[in-house]
């Protein structure tokens, strides 16, 4: 592995961190866990159809950098997306319909787990052509610009969409027109099967930033404090006066690329799945919080039973619910007169 | 002789054009380490190495340009998009170069390039993974589109569309991939392009279909046989563009009614132009309007809406009887 971690030496900064806040992240990250376990058993039972893609493993990323911004600040995602959607507060049970393809879903079950849109918790959803939300993020941008607030767009996205042509008109349109957005690559060093050696000339991902003029960093994707504290620092930057960001969060899919693709198929090894998999974010974080004394075992264990419990119901929620009556097929294609 | 599902007879074409004609070169996303999202590329790789399949970033504009510059120096190169629904990002590509280079170089450089793209619905897939956009192939000059419906005529006419001097859309339907085994000679086997196939003969209707909706046609064919005594005439375009306007018009002079069934959306898809091209030949024998089974105008849903969407059985039927009793 060419990548340099030796950056990530140092843990972030803690100051500021008090329980309350522990225990939302924690809650946060194993929500995500425990929805996508259960996706996947959904997936397996035929319950999901279309595609599923698992974000475990990455959870630290969504959720420290959500951490970091205002709830009416916006968010976009591209298809590995339902962590960046339940970080930004949707409601489990209506994720989980859209997943199951069901009437109460987010999208009314027609869009899928690829597709979840929610203007309520403005996540503008989450987009399965590679590359091509970045645009869309620069855009959102501007509207916000245009109309003088101070929200930021964080643009969420795989080390995979930098080798598509958006990717670059997005930046350099972010940069020229500064516009208030984070871009936010996850970088698990595949796209599919195809690792970051394979697929870019530059690898260390943050560097493209520096090409087009904007502040760029890496950071430990799999500790969500330095997450926070690094999207923290762009969101400020951001809220000022526009300035954009690259940040390249360092992580890695513990689960193969889409459910149908094993964990631990040809283009990686076992080991390095298993190697990878001891730095689960989860529990450093939880080591970290009970070390400093922000949670205790009892929180713990009372914060995950409350998460299955959510879960569970949201399981529950989307089997009762409805498939898409056959007249939904016709609907909101134009506004209805 | 082998029993193939079109996976494999896909990939034995490419195999054997590979070992005939050094020219020939594999170039996508995963398609080599990998083998290719739907295994079509499989071993080909370890057989021919990363020279000649290659593993692309994710850039489908820089595949399909790169293709077009291989191509106008006499390499054949047979690019893959993952999915049909990802190619409007080298959509420009196909239409401002692909399409065009022998016409704005008056014929000095061709472009001699297949791109293949799985295509089609029905398959419990979501948006951009299930759609059918022949139509906008087809619409373009100075493209072949080509699309096969099962395991032989697959392998036949890729080999035809790999050696044609012409850049073919290759549109493979995920549905056919393992729906059906056939017998694939050994030997390499071509088939026309621009010809359609009548693969049932009959005078009362003729069923126009290609892909995915063959099967289709011929399963109304037989219970329109069984239960309503019709016998239909069952047309597999195979090639949509160009179109085979000989092989419908001669049918529908014989039986005088026509139903077209596509994937693809209704409204300026493929059924227009079949539909017009059988009026300007064989007008004067028709009886009936000519119908169109169709998806909806709408964007593909996701599986959960898919069913009332893409063309079944039970819709080809109704068409094929309102037809015949018209
Ligand atoms: C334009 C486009 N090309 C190809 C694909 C097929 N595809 C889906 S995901 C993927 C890999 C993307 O990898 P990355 O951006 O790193 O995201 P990750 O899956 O690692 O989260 C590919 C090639 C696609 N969806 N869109
Ligand atoms: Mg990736």
């Amino acid at each position: 592995m060419a990548q340099k971690t030796a950056i990530f030496q140092k843990s972030a900064p803690a100051a500021g961190i008090d329980p309350k806040l522990a225990r939302a992240l924690y809650a946060d990250m194993v929500l995500i866990r425990r929805f996508e376990e259960k996706a996947a058993e959904g997936y397996a039972l035929g319950k999901i159809g279309g595609f599923l893609h698992l974000y475990i493993g990455e959870e630290a990323v969504a959720v420290g950098a959500t951490s970091a911004m205002r709830p009416d600040d916006y968010a976009i995602a591209a298809y590995r997306e339902h962590g960046h959607c339940l970080a930004k507060g949707s409601d489990p049970k209506r994720v989980m319909a859209e997943l199951y393809g069901r009437i109460d879903g987010l999208s009314k079950g027609k869009g899928g787990s690829m597709h979840l849109f929610d203007k309520s918790v403005n996540f503008l959803g989450g987009h399965a052509i590679v590359g091509a939300h970045l645009p869309l993020a620069t855009g959102a941008g501007f509207s916000i610009k245009y109309r003088g607030g101070d929200q930021v767009v964080a643009c969420y996205f795989g080390d995979g969409a930098v080798p598509e042509g958006e990717f670059h008109e997005a930046m350099n349109l972010a940069a020229l027109w500064k516009l208030p957005v984070i871009f936010i690559c996850e970088n698990n060093r595949y796209a599919m099967g195809t690792s970051l050696e394979r697929a870019l000339a530059e690898t260390e991902i943050w560097k493209f930033g520096r090409a087009y003029n904007m502040p760029s960093e890496a950071v430990d994707g799999m500790d969500v404090l330095a997450i926070r504290d690094v999207i923290g620092q762009a969101v400020a930057r951001a809220r000022v006066d526009g300035t954009p960001s690259l940040i390249e969060a360092r992580t890695y899919r513990f689960r193969g690329h889409s459910m149908r693709d094993p964990a631990g198929a040809v283009y990686r090894t076992k080991e390095e799945v298993e190697r990878e998999k001891l730095r689960d974010p989860i529990a450093l974080f939880r080591d970290r919080a009970l070390k400093a004394g922000w949670l205790s075992e009892d929180d713990l264990r009372s914060i995950e039973k409350d998460v299955a419990d959510r879960v569970d119901e949201a399981v529950a929620f989307a089997d009762a619910s409805p498939e898409p009556p056959i007249e939904e097929l016709l609907t909101d294609i134009f506004k209805e007169s | 002789m082998a029993k193939l599902n079109m996976v494999k007879a896909l990939n034995l074409a490419l195999l054997q054009e590979m070992e005939r004609d050094e020219d020939v070169l594999i170039l996508g996303e995963d398609v080599g380490v990998d083998g290719g999202v739907f295994r079509v590329t499989e071993d080909l790789h370890r057989k021919f190495g990363s020279k000649r399949v290659i593993d692309s970033p994710l850039a489908e504009a820089a595949i399909i340009g790169a293709g077009v510059g291989m191509a106008l120096y006499g390499l054949k190169p047979v690019c893959e998009i993952q999915f049909s629904g990802f190619a409007f990002q080298c959509f420009h590509q196909i239409e401002n170069h692909v399409a065009r280079y022998r016409m704005r170089s008056q014929g000095r450089f061709h472009v001699p390039m297949v791109i293949r793209m799985p295509y089609g619905g029905g398959v419990r897939a979501l948006e951009h993974h299930s759609e059918s956009e022949e139509q906008f192939y087809a619409h373009i000059p100075g493209l072949k589109m080509v699309i096969p419906s099962a395991p032989r005529n697959a392998r036949a006419l890729l080999v035809s569309a790999i050696r044609d001097p012409d850049p073919v859309i290759f549109f493979e339907h995920k549905g056919l991939y393992h729906a059906a085994k056939e017998d694939v000679p050994d030997e390499i086997e071509t088939l026309p392009i621009g010809r359609a196939q009548v693969v049932r003969e009959g005078r009362d209707l003729t069923l126009i279909a290609y892909g995915a909706m063959v099967r289709l046609a011929r399963e109304a064919a037989d219970t329109l046989a069984e239960e309503d005594g019709a016998e239909c005439e069952v047309i597999d375009l195979l090639t949509v563009a160009p179109l085979d306007r000989d092989t419908l018009v001669a049918s529908v002079q014989k039986t005088g009614r026509a139903v077209i069934v596509h994937e693809a959306p209704r409204s300026f898809g493929p059924g227009a132009e079949i539909a017009t091209s059988i009026m300007d030949g064989a007008f004067l024998s028709l009886e009936a309007p000519i119908a169109r089974v169709t998806s909806w105008d709408v964007p593909f849903p996701g599986f959960a809406r898919e069913k009332g969407n893409v063309p079944d059985v039970a819709r080809v039927l109704s068409a094929a009887r309102a037809t015949l009793e018209f």
